[in-house]
């Protein structure tokens, strides 16, 4: 009898035996729940996509000429030349992901879903649209090409210098 | 005529087979009558008993019904259609005409699902007024309010994924500007959005998803919840919603 645990045991502990068994199953099942979840959401999130490559190179400065606004139907943005320099304008407009287009004879991007209109620049003159059209980092590589990153967004007033 | 028929009934009813299936003998007293109900698995949650006011319906009851009917016409022009079609860009939009301009009675069948399933989303629609008009929502039958929300939702987000399948600018474009409207939550917005299409744009993962959505997930979905939904209808003592003085007039 002397090896034989108190019957106070549990007592001393505060929890019974079968509450302690108990929140101990929950606890690995609510983990073992937290990791199955965790393991769901990266299988539904691929790894690799058969998706046009977010990085492009846009051909040689020179094939823009300055004050004009140029719509790369592929990968749809627009590299717009001013006397100061390059950006890269996303064509997709921000109110709810219609192709924009580009307007020359009224020097504006319109969306022909709801009418929003933008400057050249993205600069939002009105329409449903609530933010102006984001800059992509546009940038040059060694050969002299431009390089624009569609994952990237640069704020307006970063212009890449010609 | 007729004592042949019944004579031949008696003679089915006493084989080894019929005996087997049933285990009882002809349903004739309200014993056996509740006995046989009990005892089968697609009339057991019936009650035995109704009370009679509970089976005078009017016409705008069968809203309901009518949704069921329309939910198993879509199952089953949606199961044949299968056999036509797959969820692959752009063979999907190929499959679509084919199944109009080629295949037998293929535009039969196309249109009987797409008119079908707008149809339903109107009756679900009529019937959800009709239900909250007549205070339907209230004690005892809040939970099956609550089990018909659902039956919204999934009816809403079937047409929806439908709505892909064709795999023309309209699907495309429809889809493109359903799922930026995730992308506006914050923070997740994204990652939701980029989970839902499989991609960052709405390509062929975009469209497999939707379909394995369409055909598998949403259809079971809806199976379950039509079940609850139906079986609490019985559960909650019968369709007519009535309050207690209506009961004791002469309505």
């Amino acid at each position: 009898m002397q090896n034989s645990v108190p019957e106070n045991a549990s007592q001393k502990l505060g929890v019974s035996r079968r509450d302690f068994l108990s929140e101990i199953t929950v606890g690995a099942l609510g983990i073992a729940g937290l990791g199955g979840a965790a393991l769901t959401y990266q299988y539904f999130s691929p790894n690799v996509l058969f998706e046009p490559s977010t990085t492009f190179r846009a051909g040689n400065p020179d094939l823009y000429p300055v004050n004009s606004v140029t719509f790369l139907q592929d990968q749809l943005v627009y590299i717009v030349r001013t006397p100061a320099g390059f950006f890269a304008v996303s064509a997709v407009c921000t109110h709810l992901g219609c192709v924009t287009q580009w307007k020359p004879e009224a020097n504006m991007i319109a969306c022909p879903c709801h009418g929003s209109k933008f400057q050249p620049d993205g600069k939002k003159i009105e329409g449903p649209a609530p933010r102006p059209l984001p800059h992509y980092s546009i940038n040059l590589t060694p050969d002299g090409e431009l390089l624009v990153d569609k994952l990237t967004t640069i704020k307006a007033d970063q212009v890449l210098k010609a | 005529m007729a004592t042949t028929f019944h004579t031949a009934l008696e003679n089915l009813r006493s084989t080894r087979v019929w005996k087997s299936i049933f285990r009882r003998g002809p349903a004739i007293t309200n014993r056996t009558r509740s006995v046989a109900v009990f005892g089968n698995l697609f009339l057991h949650w019936l009650p035995v008993k109704v009370r009679e006011k509970s089976l005078r319906v009017r016409a705008a009851y069968y809203l309901g019904s009518l949704s069921l009917l329309l939910f198993i016409l879509l199952v089953v022009t949606g199961v044949l259609l299968m056999f036509y079609y797959h969820p692959a860009a752009p063979k999907a939009y190929h499959d679509m005409k084919d199944l109009r301009f080629v295949v037998s009675n293929g535009v039969f069948l196309r249109n009987m699902h797409r008119i079908g399933a707008h149809l339903m989303v109107l009756l679900v629609f009529a019937h959800m007024f009709h239900v909250f008009y007549r205070g339907g929502f209230k004690p005892p039958h809040e939970f099956n309010w609550v089990v018909g929300v659902v039956l919204l939702l999934v009816t809403l987000f079937l047409s929806y994924t439908g709505y892909l399948l064709p795999w023309d600018q309209l699907a495309f474009w429809a889809v493109t500007v359903g799922t930026n409207i995730i992308s506006a939550m914050p923070l997740i917005g994204n990652k939701i959005r980029f989970v839902a299409l499989g991609g960052n744009i709405v390509g062929e993962n975009a469209l497999l998803r939707f379909y394995v959505l369409h055909v598998v997930i949403l259809p079971l979905i809806a199976f379950l919840f039509i079940g609850v939904h139906f079986w609490r209808v019985q559960k909650d003592g019968g369709l007519t919603v009535r309050s207690k003085d209506d009961d004791d007039g002469k309505n």
